[in-house]
């Protein structure tokens, strides 16, 4: 009991006040968007390749993902950018035939390399899919799935973290009376903010964002978008999105990907005005894509 | 009619020029053809329907006569002492139920390794087809091979052995809808649990199961209703027992093996019990059937 006690508390100020957090919290959010300062990576991906069978999807990606800040990533479909997310938390390892290659460095361990406890690593970097995936189970029990796999809390604790994750996806005043209810009965929105909720409770450190309001009504996208923003305070975050005035509402930095390659990574308003490379130019002003 | 709507600019389309006579005959051409076949698939529709619903008509007319409170409290007795069928039912409960209970746990795991675990290898086709070989092998054969397993090596027919032979039969069917059903859920859904650190037993288990539940729970329900009916493997496995028995390592008595015998007798009160017990069983897979289809509905 006091020990589950203590990793609420830590879970709340490991965000805050973790020694690489102090370092850069002075510089970031705020000042990010103007283009001004990037964060110290949480992730530095170095020379990645990525390959479906002998189908090559990534060729030598460099990015860092700063820490606390949103990365957006952007680019036409079949460019490489969700395989991207999904090396990152190595959901690729479930299919036979897809390998990685190359260096994914977070805290000094290379992610990528065959000894890495791959549960204990998603439990560090969660994922928010496309379409919701709702496990066919109550929403309580959607909560604690994902927590009951790392950490062993009582009862009082469990539903403390509940409303925790519940609260911080924003779902909590929607379904706080029907928590003992399906999750499939909730609507499409609820439900994207119920995975969103079922990732943050296992209290990642990075969270992947994979088009996650691409099968969602302007509402609900609005709810994610502003709960993207708010969540960014305390998470690493990663999204891919199809949607260029998404990626410009929501990130700090935005990386353009094209046929594998990460063409271009800049702060979003110089991405968006300012880009570098002419294949940015072209995608962002609609010439392909 | 059509004709007018074709604008001017498309009669420039080389070979468009329509020529209204030769569209009303092939228009006319088509309307015979489709009635031709429509004829045909409701004419053979209406023949298996009628096949069906007489054979159902008779045993509710003959089998009706038969029913009576004596059926479910008296033991199967010699000709003209006024028998029932209580030690066929049990025993085709008892065989059943463990044919059952063994057949569906080997069914299920099969089931889950080809869907969850094999990821298309070669020795998972093999597996697939070997069970789907088993799926459609005669029944007798399956009553042949109990008969070397267990029945020669026990020295006797034996309750077991039926329930054993049922087993077998459970087996690919199980198999085939527990794969089917887990193939019907979404990556997505696996990748979400994966995602969120769940070792994969933990996904098949806690996630996977409980998507699929209905369609399994029919599947397991589909295989009682087929093995409730069968007869072949049990003549050479349990063969029937003519008195009260409920020891798995003697002979025992089932509604099938009943019919069977009953029904080919002289006597006029065992043939009225052989309507009977096919009417009870004809009734029981119906209710099954139609109990595992509600269930599967709800779920698609």
């Amino acid at each position: 009991m006091s020990s589950t006690m203590r990793d609420q508390q830590a879970a709340g100020e490991q965000r805050g006040m973790g020694a690489q957090g102090q370092s850069s919290a002075g510089f970031g959010g705020v000042q990010a968007r103007s283009g001004a300062s990037i964060n110290v990576p949480r992730i530095a991906i170095r020379d990645l390749d990525f390959f479906y069978g002998s189908n090559r999807a990534l060729k030598q990606v460099r990015l860092d993902l700063p820490e606390r800040q949103v990365t957006g990533m952007i680019g036409p479909s079949g460019c490489g950018k969700s395989t991207l997310l999904r090396v990152l938390n190595r959901m690729y390892d479930m299919y036979p035939g897809q390998r990685a290659e190359g260096e994914v460095m977070m805290d000094g361990t290379n992610i990528i390399s065959p000894g890495v406890d791959l549960n204990a690593l998603r439990a560090r970097i969660g994922m928010v899919f496309q379409k919701p995936t709702p496990f066919p189970m109550t929403v309580y029990e959607n909560i604690a799935f994902g927590v009951k796999l790392h950490e062993r809390l009582s009862r009082a604790a469990m539903d403390e973290r509940v409303e925790w994750s519940l609260t911080r996806a924003a779902l909590w005043g929607e379904v706080k009376d029907r928590l003992q209810s399906s999750a499939m009965g909730l609507s499409g929105g609820q439900q994207q903010r119920l995975c969103i909720a079922r990732t943050i409770a296992v209290r990642p450190e990075v969270i992947l964002l994979d088009e996650p309001t691409s099968a969602l009504d302007p509402i609900s996208t609005l709810k994610v978008e502003e709960l993207i923003d708010e969540l960014k305070h305390d998470f690493t975050i990663a999204i891919v999105t199809h949607n260029m005035q998404q990626a410009a509402r929501c990130a700090d930095q935005v990386a353009f990907f094209y046929l594998g390659e990460m063409v271009e990574v800049a702060p979003a308003v110089q991405l968006f005005t300012a880009p570098k490379e002419r294949r940015t130019q072209e995608y962002i002003t609609g010439r392909f894509g | 009619m059509s004709a007018s709507t074709l604008g001017p600019s498309r009669t420039a389309i080389p070979g468009a020029i329509k020529d209204e006579a030769v569209a009303r005959a092939l228009g006319r051409r088509r309307h015979r053809t489709n009635l031709l076949v429509k004829t045909l698939c409701v004419s053979a529709t209406l023949i298996g329907l009628a096949l069906l619903a007489s054979i159902l008509f008779t045993l509710l007319w003959r089998g009706l006569g038969g029913l009576s409170l004596t059926v479910f409290t008296t033991n199967t007795k010699p000709p003209g002492s006024n028998g029932g069928l209580l030690n066929a039912i049990v025993g085709t409960l008892i065989q059943t139920g463990i044919g059952t209970l063994i057949g569906t746990p080997i069914g299920l795991m099969v089931g889950t390794y080809l869907a969850e675990y094999s990821q298309g290898s070669a020795i998972s086709n093999v597996i697939r087809f070997v069970s789907d070989v088993l799926l459609s092998a005669p029944s007798i054969l399956i009553g042949l091979f109990v008969y070397q397993l267990l029945v020669e090596p026990m020295g006797g027919f034996s309750g077991i052995a039926g329930s054993l032979a049922l087993a077998v039969l459970v087996i690919p069917i199980v198999v085939r809808t527990t794969e089917d059903m887990l193939r019907l859920i979404p990556a997505t859904l696996r990748e979400a649990a994966i995602g969120l650190g769940a070792p994969k037993w933990k996904v098949v288990t806690l996630i996977c199961y409980r998507a699929a539940l209905d369609g399994i729970v029919t599947g397991v329900l589909l295989a009682v209703a087929r093995i409730a009916g069968e007869t072949a493997p049990l003549l050479f496995t349990s063969l029937g027992n003519l008195n009260w028995s409920v020891a798995l390592d003697k002979p025992m008595a089932s509604l099938p093996v009943t019919i069977y015998q009953y029904a080919g007798s002289a006597f006029d009160d065992w043939v009225q019990l052989a309507w009977t017990a096919a009417l009870l069983i004809t009734v029981s897979v119906l209710a099954i059937n139609i109990t595992a289809r509600v269930a599967l509905r709800r779920r698609t």
